[in-house]
């Protein structure tokens, strides 16, 4: 589906614009101005889309609409229908999620020496990490170092970072990427022999080492080979829909619902690690997401439910480029990376409106303001409106942009030649669950790494730090499980107690029981849509 | 996209708005998807589906989150194909190519009759690819196949009956390791960590109050592109 023919004109300024352009500089903001944008423009100050959580942990709380309705809700189970006293499985650490936190926790735990088992909602590796195009972040060449990662980090997610956590991710990045390069992950280089490192928002020295337009993938698939290679036990389409405590009020398992015959398995765990991943599939705010199909925030649901406190989930990444034509790419995620290679953002009549290196959250933000405010949005036949990525500017776009040029290819846009339309899209949940910088959750025996986990990018993820989160804390949270799990001397009886009481909260609340979370999978037929209000 | 056009999921039919993928049109029918859905943006693999549209006898294939559908397309999205994959340490590994070449003997028996390249969704010159790896070319394995999906469509077509998704992940796990460089400056950082000595500029961070980080980070000077 190529441009629709009422889109020339624009097209028409961008070219002629676009050679004036490449030597226009746009300063960048300063903290007051940045600061006033986000606040006019960013959905998370929309106080429409926020609701204020009247239960758990966080009670009191901003979180968005539709977070707090999956939060507030009963659970699929009936605690009094299981029987608790004879699990199905039993393992010293239990893995839920098995994107790229999940299964370097498993790698680790099995490392360690540990018994492991891996359970995940879809196939193993089926989650957000595969999907990442960027790249990952580490201050390894001498040009850079962890004390610049830690400033443009804690600069980026303004302040509100917990600097504990920011530390342990810069500290450890380099030791990550060797622990990818050593498994056979294939980055990057340049011809004289060194890593490529690419430009991306935010950060003020090149520390993205990238795997072409498709790291995430690359990254995953390493992964996943070394996970059936040392044969760790892996459950498939058996998402985790309640956590057990036992008798000491410590995570000591958890219930798994079997997606096909609609069976409930019951899992003894002298620890679990949960690394189930983001929010996007939820739609907050009616967005489109760049996430998984099972994107759902089971893991944040489950954990709250059972005790485990959340923090910043106020807080939503727009990613500024997702795709908005073709209609069938809605929503889809451009890599930052391209405005890293030059790639500028142009509006209806050919204008640069933003520096392209400024943080996610101000670009977003800049490109809404255009679309609203300005009115220099280009508007699509299907009531959609977005801005230009001027993507010819970028040189050799076919070899380090191969996956995107060809998904542009198949509806006949040549996006060496045409640039991209774009809207803010969901990308990434800022918060998550409060952990330590061992990845422990306020609920004891319980773990929590990658997007599930919150703290670590406080209110604004800069590119290519949420690809070393997940390994950083999949890592740390498998180490201090396996301490854990090793000190329960004599198992517990299990217990859905906690879930008694949150349902009697519930009701007192008087929220109806026939509302239902974990969500696990959206539903996108027609019925499902026209309930979402989609 | 208001025209509807007929579709028949697993042969029975429906009617589908026109322009959209197989994905959407299946969930339009009706079908909340289990199996046969993953990123929904063409890097999982989980969707690899097959098809037929009507006056072409051939079979057709595509992701379903990638293919837009065409009246009467007859389709089927598989919800698993089974694989074998070799088990290995890499670790331990002298001889890379030998080592593939024992892993995956199956691929010395190819026919070079290309229903791998013909079926791939990802365009990859899978037949190709096979040859690579028979003469021990890591290296072009790993290029000609760095966009695979590992989707199954060519195991399922292969008269050999061979996993070339499988073959060419071990050869690129094999060439990151034997044959790509491994600049010495990533070691030296890992050390100077060790040593701590980043430890005591970062905690000094972490003493000060946000108007201080303010200011460094504002003064921070950027690499150009």
């Amino acid at each position: 589906m190529p441009y629709p023919p009422h889109f020339k004109g624009s097209l028409d300024r961008v070219n002629a614009t676009r050679e004036k352009r490449k030597t226009e500089e746009i300063e960048r903001l300063s903290d007051a101005e940045r600061t006033k944008l986000i606040a006019d423009f960013h959905p998370d100050y929309r106080s429409e889309g926020m609701a204020v959580l009247q239960i758990g942990p966080n009670c009191g709380e901003r979180v968005p609409v539709e977070f707090a309705r999956a939060l507030e809700s009963y659970s699929i189970c009936d605690p009094d229908q299981l029987d608790l006293s004879k699990p199905d499985y039993t393992t010293e650490v239990l893995i839920i999620g098995g994107g790229g936190a999940g299964c370097a926790a498993a790698l680790t735990a099995r490392e360690c020496g540990a018994d492991v088992l891996l359970v995940t909602k879809l196939r193993l590796g089926d989650a957000n990490t595969l999907m990442a195009e960027g790249g990952i972040c580490s201050a390894i060449r001498p040009e850079d170092n962890p004390y610049l990662h830690y400033i443009d980090t804690i600069g980026g997610g303004h302040y509100t970072n917990i600097p504990e956590l920011v530390k342990t991710l810069v500290m450890d990045g380099p030791e990550i990427a060797a622990w990818l390069m050593e498994m056979g992950v294939i980055f990057d280089y340049e011809a004289d022999g060194s890593l490529k490192v690419n430009h991306c928002g935010g950060h003020s020295r090149k520390r993205m080492l990238s795997c072409k337009d498709l790291t995430g993938l690359e990254l995953m698939r390493v992964l996943r080979d070394e996970l059936r290679d040392q044969e760790i036990p892996c459950l498939e389409f058996s998402p985790a829909v309640e956590l057990l405590l036992d008798n000491n009020g410590s995570c000591g398992g958890a219930v798994l619902y079997n997606l096909e015959t609609a069976d409930f398995t019951v899992v003894r765990a002298g620890a679990v690690i949960l690394a189930s991943g983001g929010i996007g599939r939820l739609h907050i705010q009616g967005f489109p997401t760049t996430n998984h199909y099972g994107a759902t925030a089971d893991g944040l649901v489950i954990a709250y439910r059972a005790g485990a406190g959340l923090i910043h989930m106020d807080s939503i990444q727009y990613h500024p480029t997702g795709t908005v034509w073709p209609e069938q790419l809605l929503g889809q995620l451009i890599t930052e990376v391209m405005r890293g290679h030059g790639a500028h953002l142009v509006n209806l009549a050919g204008e640069r409106f933003i520096n392209e290196l400024e943080c996610r959250d101000t670009c977003a933000s800049a490109c809404i303001r255009e679309c609203t405010e300005r009115g220099k949005g280009v508007k699509t036949p299907t009531g959609h409106e977005g801005i230009w990525l001027d993507t010819p500017l970028i040189p050799s776009i076919r070899d380090h942009f191969v996956g995107i040029y060809q998904r542009f290819k198949k509806y006949d846009i040549d996006i060496q030649q045409e640039p991209i339309l774009v809207y803010p899209t969901q990308h990434y949940q800022n918060g998550g669950l409060s952990i330590t910088a061992d990845a422990e959750t306020s609920l004891p025996g319980l773990f929590a790494a990658g997007e599930v986990a919150g703290g670590i990018q406080g209110k604004n993820r800069l590119a290519g730090n949420s690809l070393l989160d997940i390994f950083v804390y999949g890592r740390r949270a498998a180490r201090h499980a396996v301490e854990i799990a090793g000190q329960v001397a004599a198992p517990g009886r299990l217990s859905l107690e906690h879930l008694h009481k949150y349902h009697a909260g519930l009701n007192a609340i008087g929220i109806s029981a026939t509302r239902r979370s974990p969500v696990l999978l959206p539903d996108y037929t027609p019925a499902g849509l026209q309930a979402e209000g989609l | 996209m208001s025209t509807l056009v007929p579709i028949y999921y697993l042969g029975r039919k429906y009617l589908v708005p026109e322009g959209v993928t197989i994905m959407s049109a299946v969930e339009y029918s009706g079908h909340r998807l289990i199996r046969g859905c993953g990123c929904r943006g063409g890097f999982c693999g989980a969707c690899a589906t097959v098809y037929r549209v009507p006056g072409d006898y051939r079979i057709k294939v595509g992701l379903a989150c990638q293919t837009q559908v065409e009246p009467g397309m007859d389709i089927a999205i598989l919800p698993y194909y089974p694989a074998r994959k070799a088990l290995y340490d890499l670790r331990s590994v002298q001889k890379p190519v030998e080592l593939l070449h024992s892993l995956y003997p199956e691929m010395f028996c190819c026919l070079g009759c290309s229903a791998c390249t013909k079926i791939c969704p990802q365009d990859l010159p899978v037949m190709d690819i096979i040859a690579a790896a028979q003469r021990g070319d890591l290296q072009s394995v790993a290029e000609m196949s760095f966009d695979c999906v590992m989707c199954g469509l060519c195991a399922s077509r292969c008269l050999a009956q061979m996993v070339p998704y499988n073959i060419a992940m071990a050869a690129r796990r094999l060439y990151a390791l034997f044959i790509l460089p491994r600049p010495d400056y990533v070691k030296t950082r890992i050390e100077e960590v060790r040593q701590g000595i980043y430890q005591d500029q970062i905690d000094a961070l972490l003493e000060q109050g946000q108007a201080e980080l303010q200011k460094i980070y504002a003064k921070r000077d950027i690499e150009c592109i």
